[in-house]
Order: C-alpha cells, then structure tokens, then sequence
C-alpha cells in the first residue's frame, strides 16, 4: 500500500511535465502540420540556460529559471523564422526532415559549448523531503509540478480566454477559412512554435536541478513527448494533458508491478496498443459522422 | 654515375630516417559524449597524459607515439563504425578501449577480422574474456573477479554487516553481468537478496525502482552504472528517504564528481574503485601513482577524473610495453608480446593470464580493488 501511493505520488510529479512537452508539441502539430523534432532540443536548451544563468552567472534561482524559459521561447521564434517560414507550403517530409537536421546540429551544438560531461544545476530548496506517513517527496519536485500545472493553467486560460486562443483554435480547425476572417497566419505560425517551444523550455529548466543536464538528455523525451501526443490524439490539447499523466501512471505502475527493465518501452507498447485500437487517440472526442 | 649513386643513397637514408621518425599509432575508442561521457573521458585524458609522459621520454623503438582517439558516443553501432575505421583506415596494430562491454562486446568479431590485439581498459562483463577471443587483453577486472575481491576482503568490514541487499543495474552486459556475480557471492556468503531492478543507460526518473527497493527492504543497495544515473539514483534515493546504504561497483563513479553533483545526497554512500588518487599511498606502486597524479594536474586534467583516469593511463603503459617487447608496431608481433609482459601500473602489476575457451583464450591480467566512502563531503577510507 505504502509503495502503491509513492509509485501513484511519482507518477502525478512525472506527469505533469510529460504533459508540458505534450502540450507544446500537440499544439505546434495541430496549428502548423509540423512534426517538430526539435522539442527534445528545446527541453535541453532550456535545462543548459538554466545551468547557465543559476549555475555559471550564479542568478537568483527564479530568476535564473524565467530566463531560461525566455530565451527558450525566443529560439523557438528563431526556429520558426529562419527554417520553417521558407518552407510554409511545402510538404510535411521536407519539414520533417529539416527538423531532425535542426535536432542534430542542436545536440552538437550542445555538446560544442558544454562539452559532454554532465552539469548538475543548484537549486536553493531544501534536500530534506517532506514526509507523509511513509511517503515523501522531495519540496524541488513539488515546486516543479507546481510550475508545470501553473503554466498548463495559464496556456489553458490563454486559449480559451483570449482573443489569441480563439484565432490559435480556428487556426487548428480550419487554416483557409480563419486566414479569410482576418487571422494573420503567418504571424500566428510563429508565436505558436514559440510558446510550444517555451513549454519545452519550461520543462527543461524546471527539470534540470532534479536531474543533470547533459546534450543527449533530449532524445528521449522528443521519444517520449510524442508518445504523449499519439495517446491523447495528435493536436488534441486537453489528450495531451491526460496523455502526459496516463504515460506517467503506466511507466510508473509497469515498472513498480512488472518489471523495472521495460520501464521505457511500456511507453511505446501503449502507443502500438493505440494506434492499432483507436487510432484517433484515447481522448479523442466521437466523430461526428452522417 | 657516381654522382647518381650518391644521390639514391641519400635518398635511401631519408627515406630510412622517414620510416625511423613516422609515430606509432595506438588506437583507442571510448565515449566522449553520450550517457557514459564522463568516465571516457576522464579514461581517453588518461591515456593522452600517459602518451604525452612517454613522448618527452624518447617515445619507443626510437619513434614517438601517436594516438589515435574517436568517440563511439556510447553507443555499440558507433563503437563498430569506430573500430572499423581504426583497423581499416589507420591501420592502428593495437587498439584501446571501448569503456563499456555493450561496446567492447560490439567491436569483438572486428578484431579477428583484422587479427588487431585489443587492450580493455574498463569493460568488466564476463562474456568479454569467455567468449573464446584471442585477441583481448583484459586489465580490468571482470564483474565476477571484482565481487570476489569485493566478498573476501571487503564485505566483512561493514558494521553494522550487509544481512540483506538489493541490486539496481543499468540494463546492458555491464549491469547486468554485475547483478548475477554480486548476488551469487552475496548468496553463498549468507546474504539475502531482496530485489533485483535495472535502468535503462539514458534513464533519468529512477522514483519507481527506488520504491520498489524501499518496498523490498534491507540494509544495502548495490548500483552498477555510470556517474551520471548513480548522480540521480542518490539524489532521487534522498528524496525518497531509503533507508539503506548504497555501494557502487564498477570502479567508475568518480566520487568527487559525485560530491560535486549529489552534494548531501552521495554522503555516506560507499564506492568500489580501482585507484585511490585521495591516498596514493594505498597503491601497491606509490611512486607511479604519485607521478600520475602529478602529471595529470600539470596538465590540467579534472581531478575528479583520476579513477578513470588512470585505466587510460595502465592501458597505454600495456600497449607500449608490449610494443617494446614486439620490437616492432605490428599486430601478430605485440598480440604474442602481450602474453610475456609484466607491467607496473597505477592499479598494480599487470601480467596476462589464459582464460576462455582453450585454444582461444582471451588474456585477463588480476586488478586490485579497493572500496572508499563519501563522508562530510569529503572522500574517506571506512
């Protein structure tokens, strides 16, 4: 029982950020047709900001971490400017291809300027953990699925609230018809990519003084982000939530209860397990048919 | 017509003193980047201090000593695309490497294609030295060599004593080879095993094994990894509060990285290793290890790195001695020379012995090892 609701506790604090890089690569996909291989790398760039502006420049902690998300929110813009907009109208393989061509070059880019040794990021938390009954949890990891389901919220509010939200869900229905109701695509093209990159930025910061920060961290959560996105439905936003916490559960749960070997690949039988069953995504609504 | 032959001789001798001054390659292939970065380089700086001491020597056989280092990123289809382009293009007549058994068990079948003698300077999965490969020359101690040591002279000085362990590997040849010689020791000395959890290498959210561990109970934990996932495998132990002490195995943690990174968290933790740079003393050549550790900080080399360091370091002494004993850089020459050499290393006196399959025998030379705990931050001996 004990280990039931520590494995149930782990799960909710690794969901949360699954959700984050479910949600930015859910959102790139759905607005812009991308498959944006390069969320992995904006997870990392977002982690070696962090060490950067707390760790090299010694920053304020919180500083140091809205920062990061900045700058990451920034390269995503840069991304979106220099290689996608030149493509805008080409076929979805070519962007698919220069997004792993812009993958690779920011992992050795990554591993150019840090070298490949890992970087550990300090943090002013204490190490102790909290302590319920015979669960605990560290306060770092708690701050960080505070975060993470802060900023969900506020994208969520974003979306829903504003005007930009209702011209990014008419962007993702109907391209043709929002641009002929005076929705300026292109511009739109470009906050999208950037605030689904500063989502992974988010995570990546956040994430850095929990684990290290190394040029290779990213491969598996591009992996792993994309798992998410396929559970909850490709450009399914609220799928991806869910997703990110479903993914968190079943790793968890297969590692505590199957085997701790299969950890990563439970992941990815669920995707098979999906894509073969309801290929629409577990959160899919019903379609509307007749 | 006399001039001419003057001429052709002169020609002859520079062409002589061309071939006399040309380096001898070693070759050497070891993650520089990738989930085991670290340690490969902390092991390929190893070998550049060890080049660089034997180059301001004189070199061997009168020619100085060229490296010749790639990176397999840590990754077996690389190690092959590494070792293939050693033996092939430079045609190097002895390699050095490749840190991990995944990686060193990769690029095994390449050696007897090219009939290239291989020094194995860190792998310790058993399948290396038993797999009937005559051309590996191991001086790294195999998994089951080091839980050996680790029972005879090791166990019985923990207090209160291990009653019950568990195991956390990382999921390669490396782990899990580890997993099986730790808990068939442990078992015959008495001691209970409590569960037994792997990792993937790229891993980094350990919470669900680490309940499981915590679940399973017990008084110690036995982790087989790189420094970076045994970095999150203590902070994250921390945060879960498992009771249980931990002691690595492989030789490969570089403790002071892991004061530096885990802070608090690597405290009390106990870690087996090969060299103890913090006690030169403690080696069985203090001389040599204070020499190496010497040259290594002139050079500017990382301190932390000095465990791994000095593989790098015992293997390219191996190599070069073996070339001396060869009295030429060709394969057929330094594989039979590797059997005859004694070498004194960092570690210890490295002398190969037959082990494998008979007729194919792999060389295995017997390391010391020695076990130091992280206490207030600073690197002790229990």
């Amino acid at each position: 029982m004990d280990a039931l609701l520590q494995h149930l506790l782990n799960a909710v604090i690794l969901g949360g950020t699954y959700a984050l890089l479910g949600i930015g690569l859910t959102l790139i996909f759905g607005v812009m047709k991308v498959a944006n291989f390069t969320h992995g790398e904006l997870y990392t760039f977002g982690a070696y900001m962090a060490y950067f502006f707390v760790g090299q420049l010694g920053l304020n902690f919180f500083v140091g971490l809205i920062l990061a998300i900045a700058v990451g929110v920034l390269l995503g813009a840069l991304i979106e400017f220099v290689l996608l907009k030149p493509l805008q109208g080409a076929h979805m393989d070519t962007t698919m291809l220069v997004m792993i061509g812009a993958w690779i070059a920011m992992q050795n880019g990554e591993l150019l300027t840090w070298g490949g040794v890992a970087k550990s990021v300090p943090h002013p938390f204490q190490k102790t953990p909290f302590v319920f009954g015979e669960v605990s949890v560290a306060p770092l990891r708690v701050f960080v699925l505070v975060v993470a389901l802060a900023a969900i919220a506020a994208f969520y509010f974003v979306l829903n609230r504003t005007k930009f939200g209702v011209a990014v869900r008419a962007t993702f229905q109907d391209p043709e018809a929002s641009a002929l109701m005076g929705v300026k695509i292109s511009q739109m093209c470009t906050v999208t990519f950037a605030i689904g990159s500063g989502l992974a930025a988010t995570a990546g910061a956040l994430l850095a003084p929990v684990f290290v920060v190394v040029p290779v961290m990213g491969d598996l959560v591009t992996l792993k982000a994309f798992a998410v996105v396929i559970l909850g439905g490709l450009g399914n936003i609220t799928g991806a939530t869910l997703g990110g916490f479903a993914l968190a559960l079943a790793e968890e749960f297969g590692a505590g209860y199957i085997s701790s070997g299969y950890r990563d690949a439970i992941g990815f039988v669920l995707i098979i397990l999906v894509l073969m069953l309801k290929p629409q995504g577990l959160f899919a609504p019903r379609e509307r048919t007749g | 017509m006399r001039k001419s032959v003057f001429l052709v001789l002169a020609l002859a001798s520079y062409a002589a003193s061309a071939i006399a001054a040309e380096p001898i390659k070693i070759g050497m292939t070891e993650p520089l980047t990738g989930d085991i970065a670290a340690s490969g380089t902390y092991v390929a700086d190893g070998a550049k201090v060890a080049v660089s001491v034997i180059n301001r020597e004189g070199g061997v056989l009168g020619r100085k000593i060229q490296l010749i280092l790639e990176d397999n990123k840590s990754n077996p289809k690389e190690a092959v695309a590494t070792a293939e382009k050693l033996l092939s293009g430079d045609k190097v007549p002895v390699l050095l490497g490749a840190w991990g058994s995944t990686l060193t068990l990769a690029i095994m079948p390449r050696l007897l294609d090219y009939k290239v003698p291989m020094i194995v300077e860190t792998a310790s999965s058993g399948k290396i030295t038993t797999s009937g490969n005559p051309y590996i020359f191991r001086i790294s101690p195999p998994s089951s060599l080091e839980a050996k040591a680790f029972a005879d002279k090791i166990l019985n000085s923990f207090d209160p004593p291990i009653k019950k362990a568990s195991m956390l590997v990382v999921n390669n040849d490396w782990g899990r080879g580890a997993a099986d010689e730790f808990t068939k020791v442990l078992k015959s000395k008495g001691i209970e095993i409590g569960t037994v959890e792997t990792m993937t290498g790229d891993a980094t959210d350990i919470s669900a094994q680490l309940a499981k561990i915590k679940q399973a109970g017990g008084d110690t934990v036995f982790v087989t990894t790189g420094i970076e996932q045994l970095t999150l495998v203590l902070k994250q132990a921390q945060e879960q509060r498992l009771p249980q002490r931990f002691v690595s195995t492989g030789g490969a943690t570089a403790p002071d990285q892991l004061i530096d990174q885990a802070g608090s968290a690597a405290d009390g933790s106990y870690h087996i290793v090969f060299f103890t740079p913090w006690f030169p003393e403690e080696a069985p050549h203090t001389d040599l290890a204070k020499a190496f550790i010497a040259e290594w900080k002139k050079q500017g080399y990382n301190p932390a790195g000095l465990t791994d360091g000095y593989r790098g370091y015992d293997g390219i002494l191996t190599a070069v001695a073996a070339i001396k004993k060869a009295g030429k850089a060709e394969p057929a020459a330094i594989r039979d020379a590797l059997w005859q050499i004694e070498v004194k290393g960092i570690n210890g006196d490295i002398k190969f012995n037959k082990v494998g399959p008979s007729g194919s025998e792999s060389g295995q030379s017997t390391p010391n090892i020695f076990i130091v705990q992280i206490k207030g931050g600073k690197v002790i001996k229990p």
